[in-house]
């Protein structure tokens, strides 16, 4: 502070600090806060606001136990509510997301930092950026043509000679949630490659040298030295990848399978839909909660502190 | 146990720059060798075509006899310490010391006796749980000794692993380091640029030049009888003169000058090539009167008081700047600014050498 006021002065000071705070409180503290409290409230028609039915609930957050049906595990048959499937499924298929991106990013983040040579860098990292110059609906809507039955993916396929039929992608082959899995994969591996490259950037080339001539073969290396030191950008990755893959309501909607439901369309049908915006307060503010406290169990077993992230 | 080391005809191309040119050298097993040379004259591209980092362009590198052309550092049975010694931060003192050995499947508790032990050998008891951070560099030297150590390596790889340190502590390690050499009987080989450090810890000295081997020689050897005048330069000061040399004879040659006649040495393989005059410091001795032969006149510039002797500096006839450094025994007299004297030297203390010995 002292440092800021020395280099600024007090007008700049001030208006930096105002700036701040206005994008903290008013753009995010008090929009959250005033979910939480509609999220209390039943949706009622403008006539009976303020009446004697607009009191404090907890009806909105009782519906995600609603509904129960019969579903299967990975073979287990089981039943349960509607929402609380499609919660599970959502967190569950976004941490293989986070997996699935950890597993591409970690090798081209190790290739780029300390591989390549530093000449061609500049290009690697244009050709990595020129996909995100174009919106990610287009980029949703791209997948969704190479995944169509009659689209290119199949036909290369075929051309290939490796399958015979035609493969419904958006049905999926493991999972009904192969199709969103994949293009959330694609959309957000950038997210999870930048944090690790710059992390293993910032490690001395020396120290992967050095556990190389005490006789470590390649994979302990990047287990005992590179991972460890790599760890922060590793798991700011996982949390960036994450958050984004289960807040994502695009790539769902546009290559989800009719079985395939993600939470935010949930929500969405809420709001929008329905126009219980209480309802779909309370859904938020649950799936908001749970996907906090799925990072912070994520990073305790990972004994990831925040003061890493935060790096 | 420890592995002697050859090199025949070496060469190391980056691009169309030759870091290493030919080089030869056969060190014996457990003697502790030391590059001496310039930054750029290509002795660290020597110590990383020893441990494996990069493959020479030409030639072969033998570890006991072996040849090791495409073995990989973690195959090879050697140990660098690095510059700026890579130890480990995120890992415990006692963990980087037997990272070696938890490579080799070594058990927990095996791994942790051997670096204790170790720890003690380089007079560290007690570290082990410490972290790197937690450590002075002379500490973390010593760590980093300790984790190369462990290995049980043939041969010792340091490159320039005191430079980092400060003058004092750098003395005490360079002890250090050769007691510990001593001890374990493993070969070393040293890289430096300081050539106090090679000259006092090495029993050869290999002095490099814009990737050549100029000299390879017992320290002494190197000081006292260098080949050329770069390794005459690069191991202490010089007086050089130039001028015509004349006939040889009994290994003695006159050479007339600018300055006047000279006789110094020259040996057999120095006849023929062009030639300057290098006499040391130490040996140039100053009087009032002409000394019969190699005797120039200056005048007493600068009078430096080092201690042990006294620098003096002055200027002969042209410009010619030169130094002679007189004993502090209270007995030799030391002229003042200003003063004209005589600087002298035996001829059987100068030498007639040629240029440094590199590419065309």
């Amino acid at each position: 502070m002292q440092d800021l006021l020395r280099r600024y002065g007090t007008g700049l000071t001030t208006i930096f600090c105002l700036m701040v705070a206005f994008w903290i409180l008013v753009l995010i503290v008090l929009p959250n806060f005033s979910m939480l409290f509609e999220s209390f409230f039943p949706y009622l028609p403008v006539s009976e606001l303020d009446g004697p039915k607009d009191v404090f609930t907890l009806q909105n957050y009782e519906k995600v136990l609603a509904n129960p049906i019969e579903t299967n595990w990975f073979g287990i048959p089981i039943t349960i509510p509607i929402h609380v499937s499609t919660f599970v499924d959502t967190v569950f298929f976004s941490a293989l997301v986070t997996f699935m991106t950890l597993v591409l990013a970690y090798p081209l983040a190790y290739f780029l930092a300390k591989v390549a040579s530093p000449k061609s860098i500049p290009t690697l990292l244009l050709l990595l950026f020129i996909p995100m110059w174009v919106s990610e609906a287009l980029r949703a809507f791209a997948w969704y043509i190479i995944l169509t039955f009659n689209g290119p993916l199949n036909a290369l396929l075929k051309g290939l000679g490796l399958i015979d039929q035609g493969i419904r992608w958006q049905n999926g082959i493991f999972t009904s949630y192969d199709a969103i899995v994949i293009v959330l994969t694609y959309c957000y591996v950038l997210f999870m490659l930048f944090p690790i490259y710059t992390a293993i950037t910032s490690l001395d080339t020396n120290q992967i040298e050095a556990a190389e001539d005490l006789g470590s073969p390649w994979w302990r290396t990047h287990w005992r030295v590179i991972i460890p030191h790599a760890k922060p950008g590793i798991a700011s990755g996982c949390v960036m990848v994450f958050m984004l893959s289960a807040g994502s309501l695009l790539v769902p909607t546009v290559v989800g399978s009719t079985k395939a439901n993600w939470f935010p369309q949930t929500i969405y049908t809420w709001f929008n839909d329905a126009l219980d915006w209480n309802t779909g307060a309370a859904y938020s503010m649950i799936f908001l909660l749970v996907c906090i406290m799925f990072v912070i169990l994520a990073m305790r077993v990972f004994k990831v502190k925040l003061s890493d992230i935060a790096k | 146990m420890s592995a002697g080391i050859d090199l025949e005809n070496v060469c190391c191309d980056f691009g169309t720059f030759r870091a290493v040119d030919n080089a030869n050298v056969s060190i014996k097993p457990g003697e502790f060798f030391s590059f001496l040379g310039p930054s750029g004259c290509g002795k660290t591209t020597i110590l990383r075509m020893v441990s494996g980092f990069i493959e020479p362009t030409e030639g072969a590198i033998k570890i006991g006899g072996k040849d090791v052309k495409g073995t990989r550092p973690n195959q090879r049975p050697t140990a660098l310490i690095f510059q700026n010694l890579a130890l480990f931060p995120l890992m415990p003192i006692w963990e980087n010391i037997s990272f070696g050995l938890e490579v080799r499947g070594v058990d927990k508790a095996t791994r942790r006796a051997r670096a204790e032990e170790l720890l003690k050998l380089v007079d560290l008891p007690g570290a082990a749980d410490k972290m790197v951070s937690q450590l002075s560099g002379g500490q973390k030297q010593r760590v980093a000794i300790a984790r190369a150590l462990a290995v049980e390596p043939s041969v010792m790889l340091l490159d320039e692993p005191l430079s980092a340190l400060d003058l004092k502590l750098r003395q005490h390690m360079r002890a250090e380091l050769r007691a510990i050499q001593k001890r374990t009987g493993v070969t070393f080989i040293y890289i430096t640029h300081d050539q106090g450090e090679a000259l006092a810890m090495s029993d050869r000295v290999g002095v490099m030049s814009q990737g050549r081997i100029q000299q390879i020689a017992a320290p002494r050897d190197i000081y006292d009888n260098p080949v050329n005048g770069f390794v005459a330069s690069f191991v202490g000061e010089n007086n050089i003169f130039e001028g015509d040399v004349g006939a040889v004879s009994g290994g003695m040659a006159g050479m007339t000058g600018a300055h006047g006649s000279f006789r110094a040495k020259v040996s057999p393989e120095a006849q023929g090539k062009a030639l300057k005059l290098y006499v040391r410091p130490e040996h140039t001795v100053l009087s009032k009167t002409k000394a019969a032969e190699n005797s120039v006149e200056m005048e007493v510039t600068e009078v430096a008081f080092e201690g042990a002797f006294i620098s003096v500096h002055g200027v002969a006839a042209g410009g010619k700047r030169l130094s002679a450094e007189v004993k502090n025994d209270g007995v030799t007299v030391v002229p003042g600014v200003g003063e004209k004297v005589f600087a002298s030297f035996d001829a059987a203390r100068a030498l007639l050498l040629p240029d440094a010995n590199v590419r065309g």
